[in-house]
């Protein structure tokens, strides 16, 4: 090897060993620079549709598609690494919105957060989870250091005791079904199916309430959620509406 | 070649209560050439050479009380249908210099020797040795094959050929016509399983019967077919020798002897053996019971538990169980790629207890699944505890983050928490089980409103609780993790 193809090399290994850099520690900073200039048409085409009256029943694998999203609140964190359980219960302890552990939203209501207008969005995720970081950067809102409420309406057929709510979150969140805390997932968290397990829980005949609260830094954020039994398997019997 | 010295001990010593690394039983669980454990209406027991053998009302605490008449060497025990076969060879096979013997079956409807149904029928002789042909009649092995409800009995010594003879499953008695086949040299005290299409033929090679110096050890062939041949796994025929070890000295124990296999549930199976001496009982021969492993269709005997302190690793997702406290993050982060390279190198200390209990919660505490980083809240120690009885092949244990009284427990809802103060009672209690594949289960002693038994069990990746034990999902499964 001659010193040219050397100083080549060396100099592609610095840029390799860059890039690797960059995309291990997801700096925020230059990221949302790099983002800000893009020029391309962006679109929640490929994440959402608009939900719509249609009967909607979970996947094959139970994971919930129709969600009310609001849009994401500021709440700005450089590093995911903060996110203890401490840190989350006080968080998401915060009032953002009147009635925020209370209210089912509908499509288009809209809600002040500080200097914030942010509006409930109804949609029906086509993947077996929900892109939150999508549903932001696809509407050129805030997508990093943010807070997402996520609702839904899962209406069963008849009372079904000892199921739990399986959850999947990046980052950090907390679940509740009929007000009732049900899960809490703390830490810099990738999200994957199955992760958080709640105790048993009891599904009521009728309306059933989920509510989520996931909170992110820098980086990809996304949640699943599915109810299981005993045994592990994904109950499918169930309808998602968003009312 | 070595013969075959029978030795009959009957003097009982005090009670040991062992704990921690025993690999033995406790209670007086002395005894030689024990039969396959049985289970008789909730109580096990094992007979011995020479008259009786062993009772266990919990599988951990062993006392005599078990009656067999009939004297003699190294009987056999198998259970088929309603009934229980005993055999066992009347003879001491090479005692007096001799070498004729006789294997004898007799039935009992029940081995409780308090039961109105305890009686034994008589004795049916169905093989011999006679003068100096190559072969001890003793040391009698049975095998009902569950492929086809035959039944088989194989017997022999180091003084010529391990035989394998059929019996009738109805009467006990040899079926009729039937010839021995040779199917080992080299060994004795022969027990026969079955299992996922193969038949194992285990032996016991070494020297017997000289306490601390005995060299006793198990060894296997497999075959495809019940009669042979039986090759270990480097293709040697067992009747030129061959035999892959299963168990040999270590610990503090020696000469295991006398191979015998309890299938506790799908997974959890044991092995049970003779130690010809347990330095930690007087050197006496014991009783000896541990898990019983397989690998690549070889059975491999494991290790009984060791207390110390460990990660417990689920099997689902190689996460580990802790405590639920904030994560306290240690001082510093990423060293950077532009430090000089001649700077000293000074240890970072290792986070402690200290460091971190403070903003720990004080009350009842949950516990998670989470990734590994050696904090104290995610080391567990655990310890035996004495006189709270224990299961085959184990005492019960407590579960306690270490240096602290804070311990695992069950409850009623079927989760698991931490209570901050270990108290001793039956939900705090854990068995520990090593399973089939090397993996563990942990099983609280009692779930709190229920007499159904429940596991420790990863419900998800992040989440356990208790569930059924089902050795078909990882879930159920744990690795203790001395790191």
């Amino acid at each position: 090897m001659n010193i040219k193809l050397k100083t080549l090399s060396l100099a592609l290994g610095f840029v390799i060993l860059l890039g690797l850099g960059l995309q291990a520690q997801d700096r925020p900073g230059r990221q949302m620079d790099y983002l800000s200039n893009i020029d391309s048409d962006r679109s929640l085409e490929d994440y959402f549709s608009p939900s719509t009256t249609k009967k909607m029943t979970p996947d094959e694998q139970g994971f919930i598609q129709r969600w009310l999203l609001l849009d994401p609140i500021n709440k700005p964190n450089r590093s995911n690494t903060v996110f203890t359980d401490s840190y989350i219960r006080e968080a998401f302890a915060t009032e953002y919105f009147p009635n925020q552990f209370t209210v089912l939203p509908e499509d288009g209501d809209k809600v002040t957060v500080g200097e914030q207008e942010l509006e409930w969005q109804a949609l029906d995720s086509k993947l077996f989870n929900v892109k939150l970081f999508r549903f932001a950067f696809e509407q050129k809102k805030i997508h990093y250091g943010v807070i997402f409420w996520a609702v839904t309406v899962v209406n069963s057929p008849e009372e079904i005791k000892d199921v739990r709510m399986a959850i999947g979150s990046n980052s950090a969140s907390m679940w509740w079904l009929n007000g009732e805390e049900a899960a809490i997932l703390s830490g810099d968290r990738r999200m994957v199916m199955d992760d958080v397990i709640s105790k048993r829980l009891t599904l009521k005949k009728g309306k059933n309430i989920i509510r989520g609260a996931v909170i992110n830094g820098p980086g990809m954020s996304d949640f699943c959620v599915r109810f299981i039994d005993e045994s592990g398997e994904p109950i499918k019997n169930l309808t998602i509406t968003t009312e | 070649m070595k013969e075959k010295i029978k030795i009959l001990g009957t003097a009982a010593l005090l009670s040991i209560m062992l704990t921690g690394t025993a690999l033995a039983q406790v209670g007086n669980p002395f005894i030689h050439d024990p039969s396959t454990i049985m289970e008789c209406e909730g109580k096990y027991y094992t007979f011995g050479t020479g008259r009786g053998g062993l009772i266990s009302e919990d599988g951990w605490t062993w006392n005599g009380g078990a009656v067999r008449p009939g004297g003699g060497a190294a009987p056999d025990a198998l259970k088929i249908g309603d009934r229980y076969l005993i055999v066992y060879g009347s003879t001491g096979g090479g005692l007096g210099g001799g070498h004729n013997g006789k294997i004898n079956t007799m039935w009992n409807k029940t081995l409780d020797p308090n039961s109105p149904d305890f009686e034994y029928s008589e004795p049916i002789v169905v093989a011999e040795s006679v003068n100096m042909e190559d072969n001890d009649a003793i040391d009698p092995g049975l095998l009902l094959d569950p492929t086809d409800g035959r039944l088989w009995c194989s017997y022999g010594t180091f003084f010529g050929f391990i035989r394998l003879i059929e019996l009738d499953p109805e009467t006990g008695k040899r079926v009729e016509r039937n010839e021995a086949i040779d199917i080992a040299i080299d060994c004795e005290a022969t027990a026969l399983m079955y299992r996922n299409g193969w038949y194992y033929l285990l032996g016991t090679h070494g020297t017997c019967c000289d306490g601390a110096n005995s060299t006793y050890n198990i060894v296997v062939g497999r075959s495809r077919k019940v009669t042979g041949p039986y090759l270990d796994n480097m293709g040697r025929e067992m009747l030129k020798g061959g035999g892959k070890m299963v168990l040999a000295a270590g610990g503090r124990v020696t000469g295991p002897g006398h191979f015998g296999r309890l299938v506790l549930n799908d997974g959890v199976e044991k092995m049970s053996c003779h130690y010809e001496a347990d330095l930690d009982q007087g050197g006496r021969s014991v009783l000896g019971i541990r898990p019983l492993l397989w690998k690549n269709d070889w059975p491999v005997a494991g290790d009984n538990f060791k207390e110390g302190t460990y990660e417990i690793e689920s099997e689902r997702r190689g996460y580990a169980l802790e405590l639920v406290v904030d994560f306290v993050r240690m001082a510093g982060g990423m060293r950077g790629f532009r430090r000089d390279p001649n700077e000293p190198i000074v240890p970072v200390p290792s986070q402690t207890l200290n460091d971190v209990i403070d903003t720990w919660p004080t009350g009842n505490t949950g516990v998670r699944i989470g990734d590994y980083m050696f904090r104290p809240h995610q080391k567990w120690t655990i310890t035996a505890v004495p006189d709270a009885g224990g299961y085959p092949g184990g005492p019960y244990y407590k579960i306690v983050i270490a240096g602290t009284d804070r311990a695992l427990a069950a409850t009623a809802e079927k989760e698991v928490i931490t209570v901050p103060k270990y108290s001793g009672t039956p939900e705090q209690l854990w068995r520990i089980d090593q399973l089939t594949d090397g993996t563990y289960r942990i099983m609280p002693k009692e779930v709190p409103g229920t007499d159904e038994e429940y596991v420790l069990y990863s419900i998800g990746d992040s989440t356990p609780t208790l569930a059924k034990f089902d050795f078909n999902t990882d879930n159920s499964k744990w690795n203790f993790k001395d790191h």
